[in-house]
């Protein structure tokens, strides 16, 4: 018995789809856990199923690399995502051109005081050249942060977890933030939640308020894209 | 649906392309978006609906778009020696900063849509 038990084993911790499964079985698990927790907005699913499956490696002792063999098919998807982040920016463009000119000009300042309070908290606190790349991106949408941060010389697995904790703690608690600096505008409430707080950020906009739901994803979209052209540029002249 | 996915795929490809010939800094994804944008705009006007096999596909990609970040984000388990000695870098960056952003970017908002919204 126990040989078989063995040779299943190797076949199980090597082929791509048990990993595969598990990454589906554990966000299916972490959805559930979501739904148990009443939408706490700190029962993030993303953070549950990664916590699940970080615990799980490293209980099976499976490496990281046999374990993305299987969740890269889920991995990919990512790029396409992005891609398709062009629909609903299209769908949304007329009803908010007409605020685009002061949303576009706090999106963009928004976006470069999320990099600069990243860095410089890392810069003051004397973290290694890595860590604080991997922090500049904070605030853009994963799978654009990750680019970022590969460009800059960061770690995107690091920024995977940094951008998603930010996006959990801005959804969380980010309301009570703006109530507190009296932004009343539903508009300008979006924005903020979009720029520094990205996907996580907009879905709890849109639980809130529609017209902050819109903006808040304009401004992640808007804030993706001038952040990727600006940051590595500022990046390289400040080395 | 193949033609909405190979649409998202050819807009990602040219991206790649682009980015890689021009020497762009922008990950190629993101030039996809842009070029995806701009041939709705183009094809569709302002208020036009895209092809509804586009919507779909689109939707169910944002729709499960946190599905996508959990391989990455496992990618933590090698990290967590950098994890344990930068917590306090990371945890200021994270919790501080976003929530200054926050306050930052909503007031900066109000007052432009103020004046010039």
């Amino acid at each position: 018995m126990a040989p078989d038990l063995t040779e299943i084993w190797v076949y199980l911790a090597r082929e791509p789809l048990s990993a595969l499964t598990m990454t589906l079985l554990a966000w299916l698990a972490a959805l559930r856990l979501q739904r148990l927790c009443r939408r706490h907005p700190l029962a993030n699913p993303v953070l549950l199923a990664v916590a699940l499956l970080a615990v799980g490696l490293l209980v099976t002792g499976v490496d990281y690399r046999s374990y993305f063999q299987g969740a890269q098919f889920v991995h990919f998807l990512l790029g396409p995502a992005t891609v398709a982040l062009a629909v609903p920016l299209h769908r949304q463009w007329s009803s908010m051109r007409s605020a685009m000119l002061p949303a576009a000009v706090a999106i963009l300042l928004g976006g470069m005081f999320a990099a600069a309070t990243g860095v410089g908290f890392a810069l003051l606190l004397g973290a290694p050249a890595d860590v604080t790349a991997s922090l500049a991106p904070r605030s853009v949408t994963t799978p654009v942060a990750m680019g970022i941060a590969e460009r800059l010389g960061g770690l995107p697995s690091l920024t995977a977890v940094v951008v998603l904790c930010s996006g959990v703690v801005g959804a969380a608690v980010g309301p009570l933030v703006l109530n507190w600096a009296r932004v009343t505008d539903w508009r300008a409430r979006g924005l903020a939640m979009g720029t520094a707080a990205h996907g996580i950020g907009t879905a709890r906009a849109l639980s809130v308020n529609m017209t902050a739901g819109i903006f808040s994803g304009l401004a992640m979209g808007l804030n993706a894209v001038a952040t990727a052209l600006w940051l590595p540029v500022l990046w390289r002249l400040f080395q | 649906m193949t033609g909405a996915i190979t649409t998202l795929l050819v807009c990602q490809l040219a991206g790649e392309l682009l980015a890689r010939a021009l020497h762009l800094p922008v990950p190629g994804p993101v030039i996809g978006m842009v070029l995806l944008f701009a041939l709705l705009l183009v094809r569709h006007g302002e208020g036009g609906e895209p092809p509804a096999a586009l919507s779909q596909v689109a939707d169910a990609l944002l729709g499960h778009l946190g599905l996508l970040f959990v391989p990455a984000g496992v990618g933590v388990v090698v990290l967590l020696h950098t994890l344990a000695t930068n917590w306090l870098p990371l945890a200021l960056a994270v919790g501080g900063g976003t929530l200054l952003s926050i306050a930052f970017t909503g007031r900066l908002a109000q007052a432009l849509l103020l004046r010039l919204g």
